[in-house]
């Protein structure tokens, strides 16, 4: 290797007759600090979180605990209340999930361009993400105030009726509390997707307008393909943060009217801290992790494949 | 296609381009505004079956009326010390494996890098459960101790990301020259690495404090006594039972509650769209 070569190398520290060479055991005394809180609030409880739901685990319960097998997994087949809620689930991750990609995408693609109220517009951009979830949902309880709020205001001034009651209409409660998770969501992925944009080389850029290639063929030949890692992984985070969302709707609605937005871990946290069934909770839990699982494994390898002749 | 950069078509494109972010702001802003104006109403213009933008007769009687109802401050003295703690415990224990993260590739690293990852797909519920029963056996449930804790494990995957980041941005070529020059090992991580990381640290530390802060769900399960909870749990007593709600107290506290992160949010701002980020998203 030459010096040059060697500059470059990211992990200077680990190469043989450098200053700084450490062994494994050094890094190990760096690393102590951080592993022992990692495997006693982390990784111990989620593997003792797994076990449970292999048991009959409840809250205040003076008998033992015993194993159980798969019961609770037999029982959860068959609770048709978890598997609507599951469905729930599903139909608010994604519809969170895409719009917030898009609108954040074309957000992005403003902020990246030199406009006046850029600066405005970055600032409110993120104040979503600074607000505590249980304020966002309070907040849009006042928007959507059947009464008091500005949305059937607003509806009333344009003469398109006399408004309702969003977060208890059985037909718009959903929609509602996922326009909330979208307005909520957007910061993180504009900032993740605007950093992403960075990466865009400038020169091709203006290469392909001399050239005269518009402006979405630029977008889809330029800009996408640099942009195509950030987007995947940032989308990838949103879907699962989406799943394992449970603050704004529990202040927006609380899982109502009639379940019509109980997401699965409100329902898990019902079973769990209301009932007190922590191994069936559990086995929800588990379940959950795996549906993740294997929704991302096939989310980025069909992406991953996708990309090969984009 | 070629017509797309006539000047016609330019300051059509650039008009587009203004609308579109206009309704972006709108988008935004509007429901942050109707917080404010609900939190500035008085109780009888809040009853008026015609809600205006902009309140007639803007008064504080919400907030005074918010602090009497429930004990906010209090509650804000708890998040402020749960965060604060947080903050430093983070950066503390943080910091070190960020270091090796960044410099070594040693299986050490590897492990804390492929866990940053995974701990992303955690589901809450699995982990409360077990974290709520290891707590209890420990005497930390309605404590402090233990939802700084929980909350210390929650923010470092986010925390070893940005610092890692920020180390790499040290270039180590400094580091060695500094070992050439006879320092040892920690005098160069104190005297070299330390000072080029303190930015990066404090952004860390602010940002582990605002997640503390804002939480609701390990506290809600967590804090059972009224005189220990947090401000987001506590705020969310303002909605009753039924879900009804005094609103102009509701929106004043709110909007108490939202300042510090708000503060924060306003003193990085720049950092975060211009950069922060760039870094570790391309690592």
């Amino acid at each position: 290797m030459t010096e040059v070569a060697e500059a470059r190398t990211p992990a200077a520290g680990t190469r043989p007759g450098t200053g700084l060479r450490t062994s494994d055991r050094g890094a190990w005394f760096l690393v102590l600090p951080a592993l022992i809180p990692i495997l006693l609030l982390s990784a111990g409880p989620l593997l003792y979180g797994v076990l449970l739901a292999f048991t009959d685990a409840q809250s205040g319960r003076t008998a033992t605990t015993r194993w159980i097998g798969a019961l609770n997994f037999r029982d959860l087949l068959h609770d048709t209340l978890f598997w609507e809620s599951f469905r729930i689930g599903l139909v608010w991750a994604a519809g969170v999930t895409v719009p917030q990609f898009l609108l954040a995408l074309g957000l992005a693609l403003l902020l990246n361009q030199d406009l006046r109220l850029r600066g405005l517009a970055r600032a409110l951009a993120i104040v979503p993400w600074a607000m505590p979830e249980v304020v966002v949902g309070i907040m849009w309880r006042l928007v959507y105030d059947p009464d008091a709020g500005v949305l059937n205001e607003t509806l009333r001034d344009l003469g398109l009726g006399s408004g309702r009651a969003w977060l208890s209409g059985l037909a718009t409660a959903l929609p509602a509390v996922i326009v909330v998770g979208v307005w909520a969501g957007l910061p993180q992925t504009t900032v993740a997707l605007l950093a992403g944009l960075q990466n865009v080389p400038r020169e091709l850029h203006e290469a392909a307008a001399v050239d005269g290639a518009g402006a979405w063929r630029r977008f889809r030949t330029v800009t996408w393909p640099a942009l195509r890692p950030v987007a995947l992984a940032i989308t990838a985070l949103n879907l699962i943060w989406n799943l394992n969302s449970f603050g704004l709707v529990y202040v927006l609605t609380g899982g109502g009217p009639g379940g019509k937005t109980r997401l699965p871990m409100l329902f898990a946290y019902e079973e769990a801290f209301r009932y007190g069934q922590f191994g069936y909770a559990a086995a929800m839990g588990c379940v959950l992790v795996a549906v993740v699982s294997v929704l991302l494994a096939v989310f980025l390898a069909g992406r991953l494949r996708g990309g090969e002749d984009a | 296609m070629r017509a797309a950069r006539t000047p016609r078509t330019r300051r059509a494109a650039r008009a587009g381009q203004y609308t579109a972010l206009l309704a972006y702001l709108l988008f935004l802003a509007f429901p942050l505004l109707w917080l404010l104006s609900t939190a500035l109403k008085s109780p009888r213009e809040l009853g008026s079956p015609h809600p205006a933008w902009i309140p007639r007769h803007p008064t504080l009687a919400n907030v005074r009326q918010a602090f009497a109802e429930q004990p906010l401050a209090h509650a804000a003295l708890n998040s402020l010390l749960v965060a604060l703690a947080t903050a430093v415990v983070t950066v503390l224990i943080a910091t070190p494996l960020a270091y090796v993260m960044a410099r070594h590739r040693t299986r050490a690293a590897r492990a804390a890098t492929g866990w940053v990852v995974v701990s992303q797909a955690f589901p809450f519920v699995l982990l409360i459960i077990p974290l709520f029963l290891v707590l209890k056996r420990l005497r930390l449930i309605d404590s402090p101790t233990g939802l700084v804790l929980v909350y210390v494990v929650w923010s470092l995957p986010f925390a070893l990301w940005m610092l890692a980041g920020h180390v790499r941005a040290v270039p180590a070529e400094l580091e060695e020259a500094a070992a050439v020059d006879g320092a040892g090992r920690l005098r160069t991580l104190a005297s070299v690495t330390a000072p080029l990381l303190a930015p990066g640290i404090a952004a860390t530390a602010l940002f582990a404090f605002v997640t503390a802060w804002n939480e609701f769900f390990f506290a809600l399960v967590l804090l059972k006594s009224p005189r220990r909870q947090t401000l987001p749990v506590v705020l969310t007593h303002f909605i009753g039972a039924e879900g009804v709600a005094d609103l102009g107290p509701l929106a004043a506290a709110a909007f108490l509650a939202t300042l510090p992160s708000l503060a924060f949010f306003a003193l990085v701002q720049r950092r975060i769209t211009s950069g922060l980020l760039t870094g570790a998203v391309k690592s």
